[in-house]
């Protein structure tokens, strides 16, 4: 996995020699998690990656203990969620940490992605890392849409129908695909089967891309708040103990959060009519998706009319999924040539904004489709598109970027306005980005 | 190494193209007779498609009221409706209309969205609908919303007395299925 550096690893025992020869596993952790060069002036904004890691293997452990409990049938789904509540030892506890684990899953990759798009994490050479990024949130979101329809509640039944709906609006095979994901003429049984047994399938795949994500990322490096390229030794620290004690650190922040929430609000990021049983005849009087889903559902209803030859419906699902393909080509469509915000006061500022519109976008998504709230979904959409068309291919031309240090050291040592030993004090770094 | 080299050249080249692509086009239309079991296999069950027909005694039925029943997984909602909604049905101009096409699985595809023919002849007043918004699946609520008709809770649809899209992402105006009286108090769908 380590491209840029020879292998330090010397087995000391007799046991390491004779493994080290034959399959050099150890070396390859002992090269990707110990001797590891990260840059020196990581900021927290960089330890998301690792707890990323912890999250996705939590919520996989938390997982395979729900399936030994859950009943993925239409009759059942339902009653044997309230007995995983009630009746199975400890079953409250270990739902809630799935539940919301998954939003904490999601916030987790949100400020990873937000770090991404401010420090530039996705200019040359990275953007294959980026993508593999994109397409482990993809993944993440396919999972966590199935999951949400498995406790077979008023929210999992109705958020089905509206999500595989988006497939029917694809001119002439729409309506055949739509009946190939549910299995029939209205989301029912065959459409929870196979949504529990994909569910079940895709955090595994999604732990697949993260190797890839990994791998691509220690042929590259790790970026840092300056956007500069490691140029020399002085720049990074080993990983341990400097990056494991740093993402230990926040982690440990993070788990006692998320540990509040379990405890104390566990319903707090859900809906109060996922209590209720499914019923296939009756709507409940609005229908809003995870919050985690929020922003893209806002766009979706922000086209209510029709574009030429584009209805509205096809209209509403382009543009929603197209809001995601932009994300994919943002290495193509920033054309600075300076990778961190730091140094880009325009493309600061804009990002800023942006964060702020695509909050105000969700909370739009859970409004009521009525009065002002379409609009502004139509103005925050328009926003995001220019954000990604206009602003940043354009800024790229036209901005002029701050003094650059000349490298990562100099630039810790202006910060510090001293001597820039030892290395990893004032500086700690952590990695997977 | 050199055995290897040698024995290439007496090689028939002929030989060894006609073997790779032999077993290329084999190994192609092996792996897509494979794979499409696994596609088929997602299509709705025999035991979802088996015959799907209602049978619906409307007798209780007074002006003004609806009944739903569930065919094939969907709600049909049978209203009968008051000289009011019928009459607003007919006052529309089809130019008005968002989608100027009946829906109707009991007239050609292409017949106007006239009131008339978003039912069957001699039951006007009858509206048959299956009941499930064409935007992306919610069931619409009855008797509501800036045209009296239906509205959807999700997306904000609006629909009119005779379910024709008025307003809102839904694109088509709701599906009328195949239906019949088969006497003066039952319906059957399908
Ligand atoms: C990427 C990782 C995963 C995410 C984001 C995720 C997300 C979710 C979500 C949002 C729910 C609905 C929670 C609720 O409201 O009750 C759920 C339910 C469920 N998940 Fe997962 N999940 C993941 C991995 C797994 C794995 C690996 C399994 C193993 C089989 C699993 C098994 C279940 C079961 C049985 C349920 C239904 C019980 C329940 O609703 O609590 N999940 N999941
Ligand atoms: S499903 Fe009815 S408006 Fe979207």
């Amino acid at each position: 996995m380590s491209g840029m550096q020879h292998s330090t690893y010397t087995p000391k025992s007799g046991i390491g020699r004779w493994v080290d020869a034959r399959m050099p596993l150890p070396r390859l952790m002992y090269d990707s998690f110990v001797a590891y060069p990260v840059p020196r002036n990581l900021n927290y904004a960089y330890t998301f990656g690792g707890i990323l890691s912890l999250m996705l293997v939590l919520q996989i452990l938390t997982g395979v203990v729900l399936a030994m409990h859950y009943a993925a049938n239409s009759d059942l789904a339902f009653n044997s969620v309230e007995g995983i509540m009630r009746d199975v030892n400890n079953g409250w506890l270990l739902r809630y940490m799935h539940s919301t684990g998954a939003s904490f899953f999601f916030i987790a990759v949100y400020i990873h992605m937000f770090r991404g798009l401010y420090y530039g994490s996705y200019k040359a050479p990275r953007e294959l890392l980026w993508i593999l990024g994109c397409i482990i949130y993809l993944l993440m979101m396919a999972t966590a849409f199935m999951g949400y329809v498995l406790p077979w509640g008023q929210m999992s039944f109705w958020g089905a129908t509206v999500i595989t709906g988006f497939f029917s609006a694809i001119p002439l095979v729409g309506d055949w695909i739509q009946q190939l994901l549910i299995g029939g003429f209205a989301v029912g049984n065959p459409t929870l089967n196979r949504f529990f047994s994909l569910h079940y399938l895709l955090p595994f795949m999604i732990a697949g891309v993260v190797v890839l994500h990994i791998w691509a990322l220690h042929v590259a490096g790790q970026t840092n708040p300056t956007g500069i390229e490691v140029k020399s030794k002085t720049d990074t620290v080993p990983f341990s103990p400097h990056a494991t004690v740093k993402d230990g650190f926040a982690m440990i922040v993070f788990l006692f959060i998320f540990a509040y929430f379990i405890f104390y609000i566990p319903n707090f990021l859900g809906h109060a009519d996922n209590f209720v049983e499914a019923n296939p005849l009756k709507t409940p009087s609005e229908i809003v998706p995870e919050w985690y889903f929020l922003p893209f559902y806002a766009i979706l209803r922000a086209i209510t009319f029709n574009i030429g030859p584009i209805n509205s419906k096809l209209g509403g699902v382009l543009v929603m999924f197209g809001s995601i393909v932009l994300l994919f080509i943002v290495p193509w469509l920033d054309t600075s040539k300076i990778r961190s915000a730091v140094y880009r006061p325009w493309y600061k500022l804009f990002f800023w904004i942006f964060i702020a519109d695509v909050v105000m976008l969700g909370w739009v998504g859970a409004k009521p489709p009525e009065g002002i709230y379409p609009m502004l979904a139509l103005l925050g959409a328009i926003w995001y598109y220019a954000h990604f068309l206009i602003i940043l291919p354009v800024l790229g031309l036209i901005e002029t970027p701050r003094r650059m240090p000349n490298s990562i050291t100099e630039a810790v040592l202006e910060k510090n306005g001293g001597s820039a030993h030892p290395a990893g004090a004032a500086a700690a770094p952590q990695t997977k980005g | 190494m050199s055995a290897h080299e040698a024995a290439d050249e007496t090689v028939d080249g002929n030989r060894r193209d006609f073997l790779y692509i032999a077993t290329g086009m084999v190994g192609v239309v092996g792996a897509a007779s494979v794979a499409w079991p696994f596609i088929d296999q997602m299509q709705p069950d025999a035991s979802t498609l088996a015959l799907a027909q209602v049978e619906v005694d409307v007798s209780s039925v007074q002006k003004g009221a609806s009944l739903t029943v569930k065919w094939r997984g969907k709600p049909v909602v049978i209203r009968y409706r008051t000289d009011k909604e019928l009459e607003e049905g007919k006052t529309v101009k089809l130019s008005d209309l968002k989608d100027p096409i009946a829906r109707n699985a009991n007239l050609p595809s292409d017949a106007p969205a006239t009131d008339a023919n978003r039912t069957v002849p001699k039951r006007e007043a009858w509206l048959v609908m299956v009941e499930v918004c064409t935007h992306l699946g919610c069931i619409p609520l009855g008797e509501q919303g800036e045209f009296g008709g239906w509205f959807c809770p999700c997306h904000g649809s609006q629909y009119d007395t005779a379910g024709r899209i008025r307003k809102g992402p839904a694109p088509e105006n709701m599906a009328i299925p195949k239906y019949e009286f088969t006497s003066e108090t039952v319906v059957r769908v399908g």
